[in-house]
């Protein structure tokens, strides 16, 4: 069916069209809620163009919060190969961010680079740890991966909330309990170039060697094979448990690492301004991009400037910053529903002539 | 559907009628069914033959309204009709039977048949329902506890539940789609007898699909032909011969012959390369599907495996091939323990040819080449270090695609695409092109037209010639008797009669299966 130059664009032409018909479509929904709040439809999406892509700054407002985005929404389509749907990508920022915040703290008199490499490797492992613990439920004990993994993230916001604001709370922070600050000399300086900080290289980086790992290699063929069938993996000899085990713990490093990067580049020290919902934000991402790693890139970068036109509409508008959570709850809704139309719209269809 | 005339349960009415005129369906270029007309008289017992792809479930999936003809008309009880979907074949009484069960397995026989209804009524009247039920079930030829859960019931009982849903919905024509694929012979034979006592007395119409001469010469009255879409022959059963059917069915095209004799070394004194010991393997729902089994198979032999469907054939399969781990016991292979780890797997060339091989074997989203790819994709030359070589990887399919005569648009296509046949050529291409120490094969065939049958055991035996030790697990009795060298008898888990193939006996061998085997089993 799929043979050929011709098929595989059609193909290519159907996973395309299909999330933009789904962004349209929740546009238009979108528009007609804010005509219903008395603003016109068309100045909102002028704005949120304005806030996001116009200017530099908004370009570096934008790919600054991409950054986090591409890296959990790894942690969604790094497990989705293997067929487990992982939406625990919260807790693993958090947990992430947390240990980094505290491995910077607690390596005194070592060099800046030993320390940040130190801080990302702790937050990629404490990620890991996570949501490889949600894949090993799943594996060994039969229990839902989706369901785990999101009530495991809650457990990882109390825990991080326990921390920060407990044992590991720096006295000076008096408004808003926080680590003790890693110090500037650690922190995680911009893009050569660029007034964006490292964390969007990260992001880059970790999805092409994703996509690189998924489609070239042994590991990734296997890998495809326990998502695709566990029983013809079985046949195969495959270690089922352990391959899927590994998908879960590469995605809970990716997020763990965008945890580092929030406390490293952006906060200086882990608060409560890591739960900023970029776990579930980068569900978002790696359902539009349909959990293909390179696709995860433009989307995180779409869904980066939307969310940072929000202080723009809240200016301009006087509309809530969470009206830009809105458009992204329509988006997410019309992209799921949108999945049960592919394979049925006739142009994408091939001809069997 | 008037409520009055067609309250379920209540058997009246005579037999329907059918016929189709210059049945057309077309899928893109594919033309599947070309101007097929037949008739199908009321009260007769119709066989429909053919080879897989020839268009016999095409025709029936119209009939029944599941993807309407693009030509062609519809006549039932002499007036034309137009069925577009199940529910107006429901209302002019025609009904099928699956050739996998329709049925809820966690509810009563006495529930399904009423859920089965096209008009359930939101608040179902048991007591009513029970009597009518009841009464219903005193005009039936075969007996049924209506309150026994249907997951408790045996594949033939299954079976019964469909025809007796059927009967009950006041169905007067019947089409059967390889009824008796899961039952045993005798079982078969009870409910092939129970269809065609009922045509007899004109209550019943039956279309039945089938692969299996000795059915359509035992119990059919008429028999059409179909061949690539065109209806290649038909007439009175009686009339007709297994040569003539054959040649209907294929044309004038060879096939394959040289069946190669029996190992002569089996039962000789070599040591046996499989063996397995006490194997205890549970099935999904904790239960003890094999319990205790022990065998063994030697290098250049068949050991062939009899035995009813689920008497823990699945779960011996499925413990072979690493897909169950077992409970208890042990499985050698070479002399050495055996858990199919990968590693395992290429050291002793472990093979296997599961049932329902897209479910089974393979992955339905991936291509063919990489489904091809599954046992040698991390070795060269189909991958070097850790690195796939795409290039190699379609080679190889190329290479196989063309050696097994697999049909596809090429090895980029997903393997789901493929019909059955097909996709089983891909899985052998890909288990038995490499040198082959151990098989293990389960209804290997199952569901596949003759020409292929024939190809496959002629692949299995080519195989076990080379010195491979092959265990064979059917529920064809023919299969095995024709196959193997050894024959043995599972039931409720456990081994109950071997014997050599060459001194098998049916009439040791048939009670063995149903569970009589202490007379038997001295052996």
């Amino acid at each position: 069916m799929a043979s050929g130059p011709s098929g595989r664009l059609r193909q290519s032409a159907e996973a395309l069209a299909i999330p933009v018909g789904a962004l349209a479509a929740a546009m238009v929904v979108f528009g007609i809620a804010m005509a219903g709040l008395g603003r016109n439809p068309l100045e909102v999406y002028e704005l949120i163009y304005r806030g996001a892509f116009a200017s530099a700054f908004s370009w570096q407002n934008t790919l600054a919060r991409a950054a986090p985005l591409i890296l959990t929404a790894l942690c969604v389509a790094l497990p989705a190969q293997a067929g487990l749907m992982v939406i625990g990508g919260e807790g693993a920022l958090v947990l992430g961010g947390l240990a980094a915040a505290v491995v910077g703290h607690l390596l005194v008199g070592v060099p800046p680079l030993g320390v940040k490499l130190a801080m990302a490797l702790a937050g990629m492992l404490a990620g890991a740890a996570w949501i490889a613990l949600a894949g090993a439920l799943r594996q060994y004990r039969g229990v839902n991966e989706t369901i785990s993994s999101l009530l495991l993230g809650y457990i990882a916001i109390a825990v991080f909330n326990h921390f920060v604001e407990g044992p590991l709370r720096d006295p000076a922070s008096l408004n808003k309990p926080s680590t003790t600050p890693i110090g500037d000399a650690n922190m995680v300086g911009s893009l050569p170039g660029l007034d964006v900080h490292w964390g969007l290289g990260f992001g880059l980086v970790f999805c092409l060697v994703t996509y690189v790992l998924v489609k070239h290699t042994t590991y990734g063929f296997a890998l495809r094979i326990v998502g695709g069938n566990a029983r013809a993996a079985r046949l195969a000899g495959l270690p089922v448990g352990a391959i899927a085990l590994a998908a879960c713990a590469l995605g809970g490093a990716a997020a763990g690492l965008a945890g580092m990067v929030e406390v490293a580049a952006v906060h200086g020290s882990a608060n409560a301004s890591l739960i900023a919902g970029y776990g579930y934000a980068g569900i978002l991402v790696a359902f539009i991009a349909r959990q293909n790693p390179l696709a995860i890139v433009p989307v995180a970068v779409l869904v980066g400037g939307i969310s940072a036109s929000g202080g723009m509409l809240q200016r301009r508008l006087d509309l809530p910053d969470a009206t830009v959570l809105v458009l992204q709850g329509i988006a997410f809704m019309l992209i799921l529903a949108s999945e049960t139309v592919y394979g049925r719209l006739k142009i994408f269809r091939p001809e069997r002539a | 559907m008037t409520s009055a005339g067609r309250e379920p349960g209540v058997v009246t009415g005579p037999a329907l009628d059918v016929e189709v005129v210059g049945m057309t369906k077309r899928f893109g270029a594919l033309i599947a069914l070309d101007d097929v007309s037949l008739r199908v008289a009321a009260g007769s017992f119709h066989a429909l033959l053919g080879e897989n792809g020839a268009g016999k479930s095409t025709l029936v999936k119209c009939l029944i309204g599941y993807s309407p003809p693009d030509a062609g008309q519809i006549v039932v009880g002499r007036r034309e009709r137009e069925i577009r979907s199940p529910h107006d074949a429901h209302a002019l009484g025609i009904g099928m039977v699956y050739q996998h069960f329709a049925l809820v397995p966690s509810m009563t026989v006495a529930e399904n048949l009423v859920m089965a209804r096209d008009d359930v009524p939101a608040v179902v009247r048991w007591r009513s329902e029970r009597e009518r039920l009841a009464a219903f079930m005193a005009t039936m030829p075969f007996k049924l506890d209506l309150d026994r859960l249907v997951s408790r019931l045996a594949a033939g009982e299954k079976q019964k539940v469909e025809i007796l849903k059927q009967l009950y919905l006041r169905r007067r024509f019947m089409i059967l789609d390889e009824p008796t694929s899961v039952l045993t012979p005798a079982e078969a034979d009870e409910v092939l007898e129970t269809l065609r006592s009922m045509t007899r007395q004109r209550e019943l119409t039956v279309l039945m699909i089938t692969h299996k001469f000795r059915e359509v010469m035992a119990f059919a009255d008429t028999v059409s032909v179909l061949r690539r879409g065109k209806l290649a022959g038909e007439g009175r059963a009686e009339d007709l011969t297994s040569a003539t059917l054959a040649e209907m069915m294929v044309g004038t095209r060879q096939i394959p012959q040289a069946r190669m004799g029996r190992a002569s070394h089996a039962g000789g004194a070599t040591e046996p390369r499989l063996v397995v010991r006490d194997l205890v393997v549970e099935d999904d729902a904790g239960r003890r599907a094999v319990r205790g089994l022990t065998l063994a198979v030697r290098p250049g032999e068949i050991l062939g495996i009899a035995g009813v469907s689920g008497n823990g054939q699945r779960e011996l399969v499925e413990a072979l091939i690493g897909q169950r781990r077992p409970r208890r016991g042990e499985i050698r292979v070479g002399g050495q323990p055996y858990r199919a780890t990968r590693g395992e797997i290429r050291d002793h060339r472990a093979r296997s040819l599961p049932e329902e091989p897209l479910r089974n074997a393979c992955v339905p989203a991936l291509s063919v080449a990489e489904n091809m790819a599954l046992r040698n994709f991390d070795r060269a030359p189909l991958a070097s270090g850790p690195w796939l070589r795409r290039g190699a990887m379609r080679e190889q399919a190329r290479r196989w695609i063309a050696d097994f005569k697999v049909q596809s648009q090429g090895g980029e296509a997903p393997i789901s695409t493929l019909s059955g046949g097909n996709v089983q050529r891909a899985v052998l291409a890909r288990e038995l092109s490499e040198e082959v120490s151990i098989l293990v094969a389960a209804n290997p065939v199952f569901g596949l037209d003759f020409a292929a049958v024939a190809e496959i055991h002629d692949r299995i035996l080519a195989v076990r010639n080379a010195g491979a030790a092959v265990l064979l697990v059917s529920e064809d009795l023919d299969e095995l008797l024709e196959l193997s060298d050894r024959l043995a008898v599972i039931f409720e888990g456990r081994l109950v009669h071997e014997t050599l193939a060459a001194r098998a006996d049916i009439a040791v061998i048939g009670p063995c299966m149903a569970g009589h085997h202490g007379a038997a089993s001295a052996a």
